[in-house]
């Protein structure tokens, strides 16, 4: 993050690559900078706010690889905003500020087994971490990445995870909640996947992102499982405007999802998680 | 002669079962495989058998009108497959189809239920792994059911 806060607040011009379809509402853009400075320098587990001139502010996670220097953002188009950003194409400006926010902890599960657990959109948050120990395969144990979307074509990235499951280093399972047409694969809620990856308890971090009550679940899993509430992460989500906690609006009880998270360890919130209020 | 005794006493699912019953259980089972695509049963056969999955993956579908079959769950290694052998009318519900080559331990419900009715200790205990599983399927099936991943969430 840009250590002045008035820098900040101004978003710099950068210019739409390439924009590829991922399913019927999810879109992802290659972007460059405009002022010919390498790409911009990101954690995995950091958002950016991405400005569609004229129509509004947004804030999306960056999903590309750590070890490039194109940014890459997957959006879902749910909005005014994200509905104009899924209008643009290759040539476009777009204005940007970031990146923001806490990063999924890749260097606290060096050594250990990592369990990506990703529902839905949720995948594009965690992608960056899962390139991170691709690029460092040798510094973790095993590395499973347990997927679930709502059907086989809302599957995000998906020559990409056919890709990840013909590794032999990498345990990719997915599961869609509706199982239409010709789809083999597995049927069910993500959770279910959990109490049979292959991951020792007593060595493991697990980030995970998703809906929110997919996240609660996701939780009690982890827990009967055995893993301790400190080596669970989890990306949280909220109503970001300002993006360096200043404006309010992403206030979760004593913290700020844009300054304090968007990751946090989950003993860190669990009583939020656990209150209706908040 | 090698028995299914030590598979089915290393499972979750037997652990804790006294060893008469366990021996009781070993005299029902057989081993049992599935080409890709062979139906195991359909949605009204009647109930006789249950299933413990080794390998491979099995798909529980419902047949709807104009839409052909929807998989509503997969069944997968170390999975039990097919509950309604111990509860009335006795009939499947749903329709389960081998979706890859699968290995499994079939176990004769009609045989078991048949015991349970004599000892209630041994019905009580297959109530009580039953129980177990039928919950958390129905805690999976309310997941489902909110579609977590729809714009509402």
């Amino acid at each position: 993050m840009k250590s002045n806060k008035i820098e900040a607040m101004l978003p710099e011009k950068f210019r739409v690559e390439r924009v590829q379809k991922e399913t019927h509402d999810t879109f992802t853009m290659e972007l460059k900078p405009t002022n010919g400075n390498p790409g911009c320098k990101f954690s995995p587990g950091q958002f950016n706010m991405l400005y569609v001139f004229g129509v509004g502010e947004v804030p999306i996670s960056i999903s590309g690889n750590p070890g490039i220097s194109t940014l890459i953002h997957t959006t879902r188009m749910v909005g005014a905003v994200t509905q104009a950003m899924g209008r643009l194409k290759k040539g476009d400006l777009l204005g940007i500020r970031g990146p923001f926010g806490t990063i999924w902890p890749c260097q606290q599960a060096e050594g250990k087994d990592v369990v990506i657990v990703a529902g839905g959109i949720g995948l594009a948050p965690l992608r960056p971490a899962l390139y991170h120990c691709m690029n460092h395969r040798d510094k973790y144990g095993k590395v499973v990445l347990l997927y679930g979307t709502r059907t086989k074509e809302d599957i995000l990235y998906r020559s990409e995870v056919e890709k990840w499951r013909a590794r032999f280093d990498l345990d990719v399972h997915v599961t869609v909640d509706r199982g239409t047409g010709n789809w083999r694969g597995n049927v069910g809620v993500v959770t279910t996947l959990i109490h049979k990856a292959p991951f020792d308890p007593a060595k493991t971090i697990a980030l995970v992102c998703g809906p929110e009550i997919m996240m609660r679940f996701t939780i009690l899993e982890l827990l009967k499982r055995g893993l301790a509430e400190t080596d669970i992460y989890l990306s949280m989500e909220r109503n970001m405007k300002c993006g360096i906690g200043l404006c309010g609006h992403c206030q979760y009880g004593p913290t700020f999802i844009c300054k304090d998270g968007a990751v946090f360890r989950y003993d860190q919130i669990k009583q939020l998680l656990e209150k209706r209020e908040i | 002669m090698e028995t299914l005794e030590p598979i089915l006493a290393a499972h979750p699912f037997f652990k804790g079962l006294a060893p008469e019953y366990l021996k009781l259980v070993v005299g029902c089972a057989s081993n049992v495989r599935f080409e890709p695509e062979d139906l195991i049963y359909k949605e009204g056969d009647p109930a006789d058998k249950f299933y413990l999955i080794r390998s491979g993956r099995v798909g529980l579908e419902i047949h709807l009108p104009h839409k052909g079959y929807i998989t509503i769950q997969t069944i997968t290694e170390g999975d039990i497959l097919g509950w309604s052998w111990i509860i009335p009318p006795y009939k499947t519900r749903f329709t389960a189809r081998a979706y890859e080559l699968t290995r499994a331990i079939a176990l004769d419900g009609k045989c078991l239920r048949g015991k349970c009715e004599t000892d209630h200790e041994l019905g009580y205990e297959f109530y009580k792994r039953f129980g177990d599983i039928i919950v958390q399927r129905l805690h999976a099936t309310r997941l489902q059911l909110l579609d977590v991943y729809g714009l509402n969430h």
